[in-house]
C-alpha cells in the first residue's frame, strides 16, 4: 500500500497580469529616458538650492573642466552644422562631408579650430578612439584669439533662440569663468544660467 | 494563459495510456520582481539627473565715451565679501576697505552656517539702521569679489547664499580697489 501523500495546496497567485504591467511601464520609462550623451570631460557641478531646471533644447553649453578647459556644445545636431558653415566661412577652415558628419555627433568638443579637421579625422577612420585623443581646450585668453566667443557667435547665428547656460567644474578657478562671463558680455550676453546639482534648502526655506 | 496543450506521453504496450498532467504553468514572479527593478532603475536614472539651474544677470556693458553716473554705495550699507583660497571668505562688514579700523576688522569666515549668520546679522542691522528704501526694499547690498585663488564653486556657493538669505541686491565684482589690495596682502594672491 503507498504511503499516503498528502496533497499540498500552495496558494497560487496569477502573476501574468502584474508581469504585464510591469513591462509596460518599463518600456514607457525606456523610451521617454534620455541618455547621456558622451562629454569631452567629467564635470562636477557645484549644488544649489536653485529649483528652475535647465531647458531640454535650444541650448549651448559653456563647460569649464577641472584643469581650466573650456568646451562648447550645442544641443541640436542641425544647429551643430550650421554653425561649423558659419566658422567654415569666416575662419576659412574647409571640412568634408564625413567630418561635417562626425561633428554633429559631437555633444561637445575643447579642440582649437585649426586643429578641428585634423581631430574629426580620428572620428572618420576609428570613431572608438576619438575619446582618447586629448582636446586642449578652446582658446578664450586674448581677443584676437578668442574663438570661444567666435563660436557663440556662429552658434547664435544658427539658432537665435538658443539659451546660453554654463557648466563649470568645482574645482576651477575662477579667472577662467570670468573669461568665459568676458566673451559672452563682449556679445551683450548679460544673462545667462550656470548649471548646478540640486541641493535642499535649508529648513524653513520656502521659493517667492 | 500560459498553459499549452500537452500531449500524451507515449503509450507502452498494452498498458493504459495515462496523460500525465503536469502543469505547464509558469511562475511569472521571478520575472515581475526584475520588471520592477528595471522600473525603479529607469525612474530614479532619469529624473535625478536632471540638472537645475541657476540663472545669472550681469550688468550691461557700459560705454566707455559715455560712462553712466552713478551714486557711490555708503559702506555702512556694504557687505564685502572676498572669496579667498581654501574656501575661506574675508569678510568686511559695513565698513571701507580704506577705514583705518577695516585691517583689524576684516573677519575670516568659512561657508556654511559662519557665513549664512554673518550676511544674516548684517542684513538686519542695515535693516535697522537704514530702514527700506521708497520701493519698499531692503538696502543691504553684498559685493562678493572672488580673488584669483577661488574656484567656481565658492562662487556659486556665495551666489547661493544670496539666495538663501533673500539678500536681494548684489553685485559680482572682480576688480579690486588699491585700497583693497593693500588690505588684503597676500591673501588676495
Amino acid at each position: 500500500m503507498p504511503a499516503l501523500k498528502p496533497k499540498r495546496n500552495y496558494p497560487m497567485m496569477d502573476m501574468t497580469a502584474m508581469c504585464d504591467v510591469a513591462f509596460l511601464l518599463l518600456t514607457f520609462f525606456i523610451l521617454t529616458a534620455q541618455f547621456k550623451a558622451q562629454d569631452a570631460a567629467t564635470i562636477e557641478t557645484p549644488s544649489s538650492i536653485s529649483a528652475i531646471k535647465v531647458p531640454d533644447k535650444d541650448i549651448m553649453i559653456i563647460s569649464i573642466g577641472k584643469d581650466g578647459k573650456v568646451y562648447f556644445g550645442v544641443d541640436n545636431q542641425q544647429t551643430r552644422l550650421a554653425m561649423l558653415d558659419n566658422i567654415t566661412q569666416t575662419e576659412g577652415v574647409q571640412f568634408t562631408d564625413k567630418q561635417k558628419k562626425v561633428f554633429s555627433l559631437q555633444a561637445n568638443f575643447g579642440v582649437p579650430i585649426r586643429s578641428l579637421p585634423q581631430w574629426l579625422n580620428v572620428g572618420v577612420t576609428n570613431p572608438d578612439k576619438m575619446k582618447d585623443v586629448p582636446q586642449p581646450g578652446i582658446p578664450t585668453d586674448s581677443t584676437a584669439q578668442n574663438e570661444l566667443a567666435k563660436w557663440i557667435y556662429q552658434a547664435r547665428r544658427a539658432n537665435p533662440q538658443l539659451r546660453i547656460a554654463i557648466k563649470g567644474d568645482n574645482v576651477s578657478k575662477f579667472a577662467v569663468f570670468k573669461d568665459v562671463m568676458g566673451s559672452l558680455q563682449a556679445q551683450n550676453i548679460n544673462k545667462f544660467n550656470l548649471i548646478t546639482g540640486t541641493e535642499a534648502p535649508p529648513a524653513g526655506w520656502k521659493a517667492e | 494563459m500560459a498553459d499549452i496543450a500537452q500531449g500524451g506521453g507515449g503509450g507502452h504496450g498494452d498498458k493504459k495510456v495515462r496523460s500525465k498532467k503536469a502543469s505547464t504553468r509558469v511562475d511569472m514572479t521571478p520575472m515581475v520582481d526584475l520588471g520592477f527593478l528595471l522600473i525603479t532603475f529607469f525612474i530614479l536614472a532619469t529624473t535625478l539627473s536632471k540638472p537645475s539651474s541657476m540663472s545669472l544677470a550681469v550688468p550691461d556693458k557700459q560705454n566707455k565715451d559715455t560712462p553712466q553716473e552713478t551714486e557711490p554705495l555708503k559702506a555702512s550699507k556694504v557687505l564685502t565679501l572676498f572669496l579667498g583660497k581654501d574656501n575661506t571668505v574675508w569678510a568686511l562688514d559695513r565698513i571701507a576697505a580704506d577705514d583705518d579700523k577695516a585691517k583689524t576688522d576684516l573677519k575670516k569666515v568659512s561657508f556654511g552656517p559662519d557665513l549664512r549668520t554673518l550676511i544674516f546679522q548684517s542684513q538686519a542691522q542695515v535693516d535697522r539702521e537704514h530702514g527700506k528704501d521708497d520701493k519698499g526694499l531692503s538696502q543691504f547690498v553684498v559685493v562678493i569679489k572672488p580673488l584669483k585663488s577661488s574656484t567656481y564653486k565658492n562662487m556659486v556657493d556665495a551666489l547661493d547664499e544670496m539666495a538663501v538669505t533673500r539678500s536681494k541686491r548684489y553685485a559680482l565684482v572682480d576688480a579690486l580697489t588699491t585700497a583693497e589690495k593693500e588690505l588684503l596682502g597676500d591673501k588676495a594672491e
